[in-house]
């Protein structure tokens, strides 16, 4: 076979591969959704044109609006841990008076490599009630003089219903994807760091400025694109979490619904209950919250930058 | 050792005293589930429910596991995610470093428009297409076959990405010298471009493989025989029938976490500098 590509249409060739894929399993779909909110169809039956009834039937269905909060508050409740311990911990290492730092960054990054799904069923064993290891050191801890003062102060009934609680279901969820990201964040902030001149740093040295003086008012600023970054990434990603929550919670969206998250919700509509029209507007509405997160956190931190 | 004075070596022993634990405490807080995995899948039942928590080896494993294959398949799920993240790699590799060498070593007509566009895919959230993308699956009829989970990614941006940055570095004198040579343009990607980019093809390799092999949503979608389940749908379907015995779940864990585990022990440097490459070079 001698099929030979010019100079000028090889590259066209090379990467046309992504473009047509895109069009076939990306944009295809996103369109075909599009026309699918319009529409009330159960993939069976014919499809019925019914207007803009989706989307009312979408922002007036209280579920949703549950649904969306439990997103919101979980990824809350992730997310600021999550770069607040990264940033910390990468600075830490970055600092270089540190042995087994090879080690450290590859202990922090191994969570993000395994599957939610088999995490997930380690952690239901970590948070049982009677047996699980969190609450048996929960009430170790409990015994130390001064913590149990301070538990009792915050109404913390030992032991803990993570699983079983409407309290506790978003805090567990929380946790267990904070276990799971952080590392990679860990990462990003570390390489981040790296590309800081090192003059700067002997600058304010010289000038006698304390390491921490040095964090805030050196590395936050210079690092203000890449925590841009990282964030932009945790919303899209925890907006959209599905198998840390569908797997803690059996499912089912775990007591009271508490753990119910919007794409578990977008997925019982759509493949439980086979409203195809009402999931796609529901995976619409959802976006559009992903996209006003993204653009309130680049006005955060991008454009002072 | 520094020669600092003594008030300031004390702050900055105390300093580095505190940034050790820190560090070890959170260095245990992520190890920990894996080892407790390992050690719960060597439990009986009545060992792992009972107070406190075991906290060291058992020697249940094999009878665990004997209940775990009562229930699930588990090695034809393992040989699946095999075969789906192997043949998804190597697919991945060939498509994605063509790309990759398009945008790193062309110049043509429309190139940076081209590549922005590519990379603002990135950020189109997955859940927008999932209810159209399964309803085409089903209309092409590749409902609890292996194609859905292969082929859609085989060209991804990130991997055009990755493999750009990494062949930005080649020498242009290389290639020309190939094409004063002769050589066609697809030869001298085959024979020179790709051994010389080795380096980021295991980088990339690396992450489609782990990306792939931890796939959960749209594999639960798809597979719907237990013959064909992924580790993730298999490790899935046990949570609902776990309260029957726990260890032999973790057997299933540890089957589906091992293998990603040694890889990246392995592969770890490569890994994180990939990811610090495609993450922090704008």
């Amino acid at each position: 076979m001698d099929l030979r590509l010019s100079r000028e249409s090889a590259p066209y060739v090379f990467i046309s591969p992504f473009y047509i894929m895109f069009a076939i399993f990306g944009a295809f779909p996103i369109i075909f959704s599009f026309y699918l909110s319009f529409n009330m169809w159960d993939g069976i039956t014919e499809m019925k044109w019914v207007g803009v009834e989706n989307y009312i039937f979408v922002v007036t269905d209280p579920w949703f609006w549950k649904a969306i909060g439990n997103s919101l508050i979980i990824f809350l409740m992730t997310t600021i841990p999550q770069h607040l311990i990264a940033l910390t911990l990468a600075y830490m290492l970055y600092l270089g008076t540190i042995k087994f730092k090879e080690f450290f960054r590859s202990a922090f990054f191994l969570p993000y490599i395994t599957s939610a799904v088999a995490i997930a069923l380690v952690f239901q064993l970590l948070y049982g009630q009677h047996f699980g290891m969190i609450n048996a050191m929960l009430k170790w801890l409990q015994a130390v003089p001064g913590i149990g003062g301070l538990f009792e102060l915050m109404h913390l009934d030992l032991p803990i219903r993570w699983l079983g609680d409407p309290k506790w279901v978003k805090p567990a969820i929380a946790l267990m994807v904070t276990w799971k990201f952080t590392g990679w964040n860990l990462i990003l902030y570390y390489a981040a760091l790296q590309n800081i001149p090192t003059t700067l740093y002997e600058a304010a040295k010289v000038d006698g400025a304390s390491p921490i003086q040095i964090f805030f008012k050196i590395t936050i600023p210079l690092l203000r694109s890449v925590i841009f970054f990282a964030v932009t990434m945790s919303i899209i990603g925890n907006l959209q979490i599905f198998a840390e929550p569908y797997m803690l919670t059996g499912g089912t969206g775990g007591p009271a619904n508490s753990g119910l998250t919007a794409a578990m919700y977008l997925y019982n509509t759509g493949f439980k209950w086979a409203e195809f029209g009402t999931g796609s507007a529901m995976a619409y509405v959802l976006c559009s919250f992903i996209v006003v997160f993204s653009m309130l956190n680049k006005y955060f931190f991008r454009d002072k930058g | 050792m520094r020669k600092n004075k003594k008030p300031i070596k004390i702050l900055t022993m105390i300093r580095k005293t505190l940034m050790y634990l820190m560090l070890g405490v959170g260095a245990v807080i992520t190890i920990f589930p894996f080892y407790y995995m390992l050690v719960l899948s060597t439990k009986s039942r009545e060992e792992i429910f009972s107070f406190p928590p075991p906290l060291w080896f058992g020697t249940k494993f094999f009878d665990n596991l004997h209940i775990l294959l009562e229930k699930m398949p588990i090695f034809k799920a393992l040989w699946n995610s095999v075969f789906v993240a192997g043949s998804q790699t190597i697919l991945v590799l060939f498509f994605c470093s063509m790309g990759g060498y398009a945008f790193a070593k062309y110049k043509f007509k429309g190139k940076e428009a081209l590549f922005s566009a590519m990379l603002a895919t990135m950020m189109i959230p997955q859940l927008l297409s999932i209810i159209p993308w399964f309803i085409m699956m089903r209309h092409f009829g590749w409902i609890n076959t292996f194609k859905p989970l292969i082929i859609p990614m085989i060209a991804n941006p990130f991997g055009i990405f990755l493999m750009r940055q990494f062949m930005e570095g080649i020498p242009d004198s290389i290639i020309d010298a190939a094409r004063i040579d002769g050589a066609g343009e697809f030869r001298i990607f085959w024979k020179i471009v790709l051994p010389i980019s080795l380096p980021a093809l295991g980088t990339l390799g690396i992450f489609t493989f782990l990306g792939s092999w931890n796939q959960f949503l749209q594999a639960m979608l798809i597979l719907q025989e237990k013959e064909m389940y992924t580790l993730p749908v298999a490790l899935s379907k046990l949570a609902g029938k776990a309260a029957s015995n726990w260890g032999a779940s973790m057997v299933g864990t540890v089957i589906g976490t091992l293998p990603v585990v040694i890889i990246f022990i392995f592969a770890s440097k490569q890994f994180i500098a990939g990811m610090t490459a495609g993450a922090t070079k704008e």
